[in-house]
């Protein structure tokens, strides 16, 4: 268990130094998700009465095709780099590799949603900052980078893989859309109470399919 | 080649045994459902497409539990005979939910005055048929025959486990977010047609078993095939390096 905690976090930070030194990932998922933000104002009016339901509709969307963007750029550069026959060739268990990159992917999307909420907030005059949004995002994250790191990784592997990743994620992650633009909504016009059954719903879907990734994972990269 | 051809002749007469079985079936099947059957005192003759629309979605689910069963049983025992199930059933499970989605919208046209809604069982099914599209999809771009297996027998465990949460969270989004929702006459149906959906999902069920005995004999020919081919090209390659 040690063991493991202390692989994973070498993982961890070789994504992290990685991205450091090539900034591969963070600035082009951050800007996209800034841009679609600011282009989806175009397509519904973001600044009227309604614009707390449309919103957390257009914040999750954004976050959706950047984490997608994102994605599918980490586990590309692995593979182009030959890393990721490194890390299959290391000694270490297969689902330790996949929850690595887990927790890696779970921080670069993490990390673009909290500095474009603050964003949002001020180009749509929308009031975020509450603590229960800070728990709809990790959630939903989770549960998107649960998916999406096992999803990338097949997608890799196939003949056009930047088709392959959104056709094979965006059905299987709807119950985390639904859920988390609901739960947003919720929040963002004041009715917390009502948010019980989404947390729960993202809660259940997060460890459901941490675990079938984590056993399946195994049999994903065997080559 | 001489040497198969009997087994291949006695399979294919238990095939076409079973495939007679669930012709005369259907056929009493769809005459109960479109002349014994009563008509409908609400909806009138446009609530006699259940007795085909509701055994094809039986279908359906029924082929993309075989295609879980056998995704899990091809991951744990690395047999390509479960591989071979698994697609022949996703085949007809795709083209079943296909038909389930259209003839559902022929039905919602006259009687809810629409073609679709968003109704947590509607959406359901699209997701269902999305998810077993991209299970095609995947097979075509993965290349390799064993890695295309591994990777479609992944997808055929999660996107089956996925549906009831599917179902559950568009529920509860309709629930939450109210609209023009309609449920489904539940009312206790005459016996009359009580019999004629029976039978039609008797019939659709043994023409699933039949449809899958003819497809997993083409996925297993097709192996063969595949597995001929690379011996030739080895047998090929030897020969040029030799000579």
């Amino acid at each position: 268990m040690k063991r493991a905690v202390g692989q994973i976090s070498i993982l961890i930070w070789k994504d992290l130094l990685t991205e450091v030194r090539t900034k591969d990932l963070f600035g082009g998922m951050f800007v996209f998700a800034v841009l679609t933000i600011v282009t989806f104002n175009f397509a519904f009016d973001l600044t009227g009465v309604n614009r707390a339901p449309s919103g957390s509709g257009a914040l999750w969307v954004a976050f959706n095709f950047a984490g997608m963007l994102g994605l599918g750029r980490s586990i590309a550069l692995e593979r182009d780099r030959g890393s990721l026959d490194g890390l299959l060739l290391c000694p270490v268990d297969r689902g330790t590799i996949y929850l690595g990159k887990f927790v890696g992917n779970f921080l670069f999307i993490t990390l673009v949603e909290v500095i474009s909420v603050p964003i949002f907030a001020a180009l749509f005059n929308i009031n975020v900052f509450q603590l229960s949004l800070l728990l709809v995002l990790l959630l939903g994250t989770v549960g998107f980078a649960a998916v999406g790191t096992l999803l990338a990784v097949m997608a890799a592997s196939t003949r056009s893989r930047e088709v392959m990743l959104p056709v094979l994620m965006f059905p299987i992650l709807l119950p985390v859309v639904i859920a988390t633009v609901r739960a947003t909504t919720l929040i963002l016009t004041g009715q917390t109470a009502d948010l019980g059954p989404w947390l729960n719903l993202l809660g259940a879907y997060d460890l459901l399919f941490l675990l079938i990734a984590y056993v399946v994972f195994e049999r994903v990269v065997e080559e | 080649m001489a040497i198969n051809r009997p087994r291949s002749a006695r399979k294919s007469n238990g095939g076409m045994m079973l495939g007679l079985l669930a012709g005369v079936t259907l056929a009493i099947g769809l005459y109960l459902g479109l002349v014994y059957a009563p008509e409908d005192a609400v909806q009138g003759n446009a609530q006699r497409i259940f007795y085909i629309h509701v055994p094809m979605a039986w279908v359906a689910f029924l082929a993309f539990f075989v295609v879980f069963c056998a995704g899990i049983m091809f991951l744990w025992k690395r047999d390509p005979i479960w591989d071979q199930i698994a697609r022949s059933s996703a085949e007809i499970g795709l083209v079943f939910t296909t038909l389930v989605l259209l003839t559902g919208s022929f039905w919602g046209r006259p009687i809810w005055g629409t073609w679709w809604t968003w109704d947590a069982r509607l959406t359901t099914t699209l997701l269902l048929w999305f998810i077993y599209l991209s299970y095609f999809m995947l097979r075509a771009y993965a290349g390799e025959r064993d890695r295309a297996a591994r990777f479609s027998a992944v997808i055929g465990i999660i996107g089956f486990i996925d549906v009831p949460i599917i179902y559950m969270s568009v529920d509860w989004w309709r629930t939450l977010h109210p609209g023009p929702v309609f449920t489904s006459s539940g009312a206790a149906m005459p016996n009359s047609m009580l019999l004629a959906m029976l039978v039609c999902l008797l019939g659709f069920t043994l023409l699933y078993a039949y449809l899958m005995v003819l497809k997993f004999g083409i996925e297993q020919s097709k192996d063969k095939l595949l597995d001929y081919q690379y011996a030739l090209a080895e047998r090929e390659a030897e020969g040029a390096v030799t000579a």
